[in-house]
């Protein structure tokens, strides 16, 4: 029974794979619908299924499967023309389907269900009946009278062998008096299919190795083919598979381009068109038979062949599929595939027979698809399927390996033996590539988690009635699969933005200039030991007006502060919670619940989202993640005696502040630490304070010597780390945190060091809420005035704000300020009418700043007692002046409005949403201690 | 005709406890453990056993017994739970012995507080009183009173 179960599950496993990647070649096939190479590998995966679910005694998966084989099977021999609502009858039936393998994950037997209406549509549509139009994911009634299809497909046409060459040829298309739409357009594409053709050849007389050109050529032969087919012209077919496989040889390079070559094609090119030109005015192709030419190109392709082994054929049998596999199918189906193959055997020309072309079949090499696009990749016999949790406890070992290695190396380097040293260098470099190995094995492939996006992207559209070309480039990168799991919401989301908000309407985009269909390209390569996948689309870009608009509107910012930030400060407005400049909550997207989200989560795995856009012609999203998470770079750091490792991901930079004549240069601003970084302001925690780690608690934990910083950014905000000190980086192993330690705060896991001890991994962002610095930053008062916007952008200056008596808001440039002070009130003291402090072992002078400013009360004193000083210093002098309690620094865009007749302010300006007046300090300097005066003025 | 179990035995506190030795996976000595700030107080730290991360509860704490000397050497007993290995710091380590439920009682009336869910049964020992503790109770912390992270939820996109 458990064996059972076993096979129940690979077959479900392998049926979710195969159906995802249904999804993706149905979207393939809208955009080209006579691509055979696809509709046999659909074809192939439904029969596969419909197969196994038949020796499970799955029933209803049985008859899904079927339905949709028939249809398939049908399209694949070009006797029916593929249209949309066949392609959503066929993705109903794999949505079905997948609906019932997922319940079948929990219960040994199929639900009960209904499939009757789907499969009947499905039917009808296989007997060219046009179906009652299924929505995507859920079944009408089919409707009683289905009109009749304008050309009538045969019930069933006979297997016709291919080698027979006049035969019931053109199929259905004799009978339709007049040439439908869909001809139309093939005639016209291919024509300037062939214009382009031409031109290749021309260019290739010239330049007889150019591989890009033999190459266009090909695939403009194989599209050429493909369509033929796909329309019943079997003349034009034959000829272009005859072209087709001269090219194919070129390609290879098994023949060279001869002068002879040329002609023929140009003849080919001629006769072609000839052809079309009988399909346009007639509907059908000439009688005329073209043997010559077939056999002038089959001789060509033939005769000078270097090595006759090479499988020459390219056509009906798509793929290197399994020999059993092929001939079970050929015993089922014998009629379609034999006339294929036969055709294949003689358009092929060489006398290859039957058998060895199954023989050709078998090395994987030997019949590699015509282009690179992955393929069903049948590696069955290099390749083992192994349980995912396997991998991991393989990973977890390998972390413990590489730990274990760790204590190791220190003894031998103690160690004078050489035989010893030796063996653990050995060791050494076995761990090392051993780590390396198994982190690949966990490697997974983007296309992985891109598979589901051409379906996506196609339902998207659809929805917004809008159109998109999906274009992925670099399938193949590779990253850790948890990453991997990690990055796929918020590139949905992403996908879903670019689609929904991105991407205009066909007919705006006309009205815009550019083609009707946008395009959205997914791109993933490496880069220097990071994963950055781009995701580019050429819609309409982020309007920065709107952005800024809205961020006034929801109250977070000011005009006039929104009018002043630059584009990328207004860009990042985007990542704030909650923002959304959709004009209406669609259901795909805009309910505001997304970019930060999306932000966090990728911040989450050490990752970053960087935007870009230009008005009007679309908008790129950067994100860049590591490659694994297991093992990562971090930086140790000490602090209350217990060893943290810090990700390298959120490092910035380290600073040591040197005690100076004015301390170590940590400030506190009402109980915040801050320091200043080059002209900034950065916000620090305090690591020992924060942690609890301090042996006295309610200690500040100011460092009193010269303090270790560790600047580090979280959410986009910078601050900085004060440890007690900085050691080297290493390569850590990550480990959970156990279950009784899940609900504690800003550690994301711990580590085993070389030394064997643990230590704690902080988490950056969980620290930076935890200790407020973030939240004080984001949680600015939303604005409950907005003056009109700015259209000009101010300068930005840097404003200490502080009270002065009352609610009054008043401010300086931080310029002017030397340092913040608190002063208890007994130690003001006074001498020659003038109050002053000890400070710093000198005498500092006080000014009362509220008595020079008009009709401003004098500031209260703070309820411990103590006055707030800003030290204000100019001409090799320090004055204090007294203030009410300070506020903030801000740096904002400062737009005064002058207000004259105010005695001691120089105007007023809104900052932070606060009318606020802007002190002259000039001004009252002159009036209290002339001696000073003329220092300070405000830029 | 009762079967008996094996049961590890251990002192803490001046008091001898008893846990069944299935629970347990190893005994070992006194480590150097690493604090863990902000964590709950039963939280002793955690430990590195042979590579494995291992969170060690404070089984004096756990139990509301009064503080060991700041200079005690406390030996470990790692308890098998389901989330993983589970470390209980205890004074000394006692030998294994065969007892059957049978001959538990349930806990004197003067066992009160938290210890009273703990402690499966007591059993006559001679000489001495042996607490039986349950494991599945003692590596359940109540929850712990902080206010839960105020990290954004990653929502499901």
């Amino acid at each position: 029974m458990e064996a059972l179960d076993e096979i129940v599950k690979e077959f479900l496993v392998e049926s979710y794979e195969n159906l995802d990647r249904l999804d993706q070649d149905f979207v393939r096939l809208e955009k080209s619908p006579a691509d055979r190479e696809t509709l046999g590998n659909l074809f192939r995966v439904l029969h596969t299924l419909k197969s196994s679910a038949g020796m499970f005694g799955f029933q209803r998966l049985e008859k899904l499967g079927h339905a949709g084989e028939h249809l398939l099977g049908r399209l694949r021999d070009g006797r029916l023309a593929l249209n949309s609502a066949m392609v959503t009858a066929l993705l109903a039936d794999a949505d079905t389907i997948r609906g019932i393998l997922r319940q079948l994950e929990t219960s040994p037997t199929e639900t009960a269900g209904d499939d009757r209406t789907l499969i009947e549509t499905l039917h009808l549509l296989a007997d060219g009946k046009p179906a009652p139009a299924l929505p995507a994911r859920s079944v009408p009634p089919a409707s009683p009278n289905p009109p009749p299809l304008p050309s009538p497909v045969p019930k069933s046409l006979p297997a016709a062998p291919a080698s027979s060459t006049a035969a019931g040829a053109p199929a259905a298309r004799g009978d339709a008096p007049e040439v439908d739409e869909l001809t139309r357009e093939f005639v016209l594409e291919t024509q300037e299919n062939l214009a382009q053709l031409v031109r290749h050849l021309g260019k290739l007389e010239d330049a007889p190795g150019d591989h890009a050109l033999i190459s266009a050529v090909f695939r403009t032969l194989h599209t050429l083919r493909g369509n033929s087919s796909f329309f019943g012209f079997t003349k034009l077919e034959r000829i272009a598979r005859a072209a087709e496989d001269l090219l194919e040889r070129l390609r290879s390079g098994a023949l060279t381009l001869t002068l002879e070559m040329t002609e023929v094609l140009h003849d080919m090119v001629e006769v072609v068109r000839e052809l079309l030109a009988a399909i346009q005015s007639t509907g059908r192709e000439t009688p005329h038979e073209y043997r010559d030419l077939i056999a002038c190109l089959a001789q060509l392709t033939g005769v000078t062949a270097g090595s006759p082994s090479r499988a020459p054929n390219k056509a009906a049998w798509p793929g290197p599929a399994a020999v059993p596999n092929l001939q079970s199918q050929l015993q089922e189906f014998p009629s379609p595939t034999a006339a294929g193959l036969s055709a294949t055997a003689t358009a092929a020309a060489p006398p290859a027979d039957f058998q060895s072309q199954l023989g050709d079949f078998q090395p994987p090499a030997a019949a590699a698809p015509a282009n690179s696009e992955p393929r069903a990749p049948d590696l069955a016999e290099s390749t083992v399927r192994v349980d995912v949790g396997l991998l991991d406890s393989l990973m977890t070992l390998v972390g413990e390996l590489v730990l274990a290695r760790n204590r190791l190396l220190p003894f031998a380097a103690d160690h004078a033996e050489t035989a010893y040293v030796a063996a653990t260098q050995r060791l050494d470099t076995i761990t090392t590539e051993l780590q390396e190995r198994v982190m690949k094995t966990r490697m997974q492939p983007i296309s992985a988690i891109w598979s589901k996006f051409p379906r996506l992207v196609r339902d998207l559209a659809h929805a917004c009635g809008k159109q998109v070309n999906l274009v992925l480039e670099g399938q193949g990168t590779e990253l850790d699969r948890t990453l991997l799991e990690a990055v796929k919401d918020p590139l949905t989301h992403l996908i879903r933005n670019s689609v929904d908000h991105g991407i205009e309407p066909p007919a705006a985009r006309v009205a815009a200039g550019k083609p009707p269909a946008g395009r959205l390209l997914l791109r993933a390569c490496h880069e220097g030991g990071l994963v950055i996948i781009e995701i580019t689309d050429d819609g309409r870009g982020i309007d920065l007006a709107r952005v800024r608009a809205k961020a006034v509107e929801r109250g977070l910012m000011s005009a006039a502060q929104a009018a002043g930030l630059n584009d990328r400060e207004a860009m990042d407005l985007i990542f704030l919670p909650g923002f959304s400049t959709a004009e209406k909550t669609t259901h795909v997207s805009g309910r505001g619940v997304g970019m930060d989200v999306v932000k966090t989560n990728l911040e989450n795995i050490g990752g970053t989202l960087d935007l870009r856009s230009r008005d009007g012609a679309g908008t790129t999203l950067r994100l860049k993640v590591p490659l694994t998470l297991a093992i990562i770079p971090a930086l140790l750091a000490s602090c209350g005696g217990e060893r943290f490792a810090i990700p390298q991901t959120s490092l910035l930079e380290l600073l040591r502040l040197e005690p100076g004549p004015d301390g170590n240069g940590i400030e506190l601003i009402y109980g915040a630490p801050v320091c200043r970084l080059r002209g900034q302001l950065l916000p620090l925690v305090l690591l020992s304070r924060e942690l609890r780690l301090a042996a006295e608690p309610g200690e500040p934990g100011l460092p009193s010597g010269p303090a270790s910083i560790v600047v580090v950014q979280a959410e986009g905000h910078r601050f900085g780390l004060v440890v007690d000190q900085i050691h080297d980086p290493e390569e850590i192993v990550v480990k959970p945190l156990g279950r009784l330690l899940q609900g504690v705060p800003c550690f994301a896991g711990a580590t085993i060091l070389g030394d064997g001890r643990v230590a704690l991994i902080l988490d950056v962002v969980g620290l930076a809420l935890h200790s407020g610095v973030v939240e004080r930053i984001r949680e600015r008062p939303p604005a409950e005035e907005t003056a009109p916007a700015g259209t000009t952008t101010e300068p930005e200056q840097t404003l200490l704000v502080f009270e002065l008596g009352g609610a009054e808001r008043m401010a300086v440039p931080l310029d002017v300020v030397a340092r913040l002070e608190q002063f208890p009130r007994a130690s003001i003291e006074r001498t020659g009418g003038q109050e002053v402090v000890q400070y710093q072992s000198r005498i500092l002078p006080l000014v009362r700043v509220a008595a020079f400013v008009a009709g401003c009360p004098a500031p209260e004193e703070n309820p411990d007692g103590s006055v707030d000083v800003v030290v204000y210093a100019a001409h090799g002098r320090s004055i204090g002046l007294l203030v009410g309690r300070i506020r903030d620094i801000v740096r904002v865009p400062l737009k005064l409005q002058p207000s004259p007749g105010r005695r001691g302010l120089l105007g007023s300006a809104i900052v932070q949403h606060h009318v606020t007046g802007l002190l002259d300090l000039p001004g009252i300097l002159q009036e209290a201690q002339p001696s000073l005066a003329g220092a300070g003025e405000i830029s | 005709m009762d079967r008996t179990h094996p049961y590890t035995t251990f002192r803490l506190a001046g008091l001898l406890f008893g846990l069944r030795a299935s629970a347990v996976l190893e005994l070992t000595r006194h480590r150097e453990l690493t604090r863990v700030p902000l964590a709950p107080p039963t939280v002793a730290g955690l430990m590195n056993l042979r590579g494995r991360l291992v969170t060690v509860l404070d089984l004096r704490r756990r139990l509301d017994l009064p503080p060991g000397p700041a200079d005690a050497r406390p030996m470990h007993v790692v308890l098998n739970t389901p989330d993983g290995p589970l470390s209980l710091l205890v004074d000394e380590v006692g030998e294994v012995t065969e007892l059957s439920e049978a001959d538990f009682e349930p806990p004197p009336e003067s066992v009160r507080g938290v210890a009273r869910e703990l402690i499966l049964g007591v059993c006559q020992l001679p000489g001495s009183l042996l607490l039986i503790l349950n494991p599945a109770t003692v590596a359940n912390l109540p929850p712990p009173p902080a206010a839960p992270r105020p990290h954004p939820t990653p929502a499901r996109l």
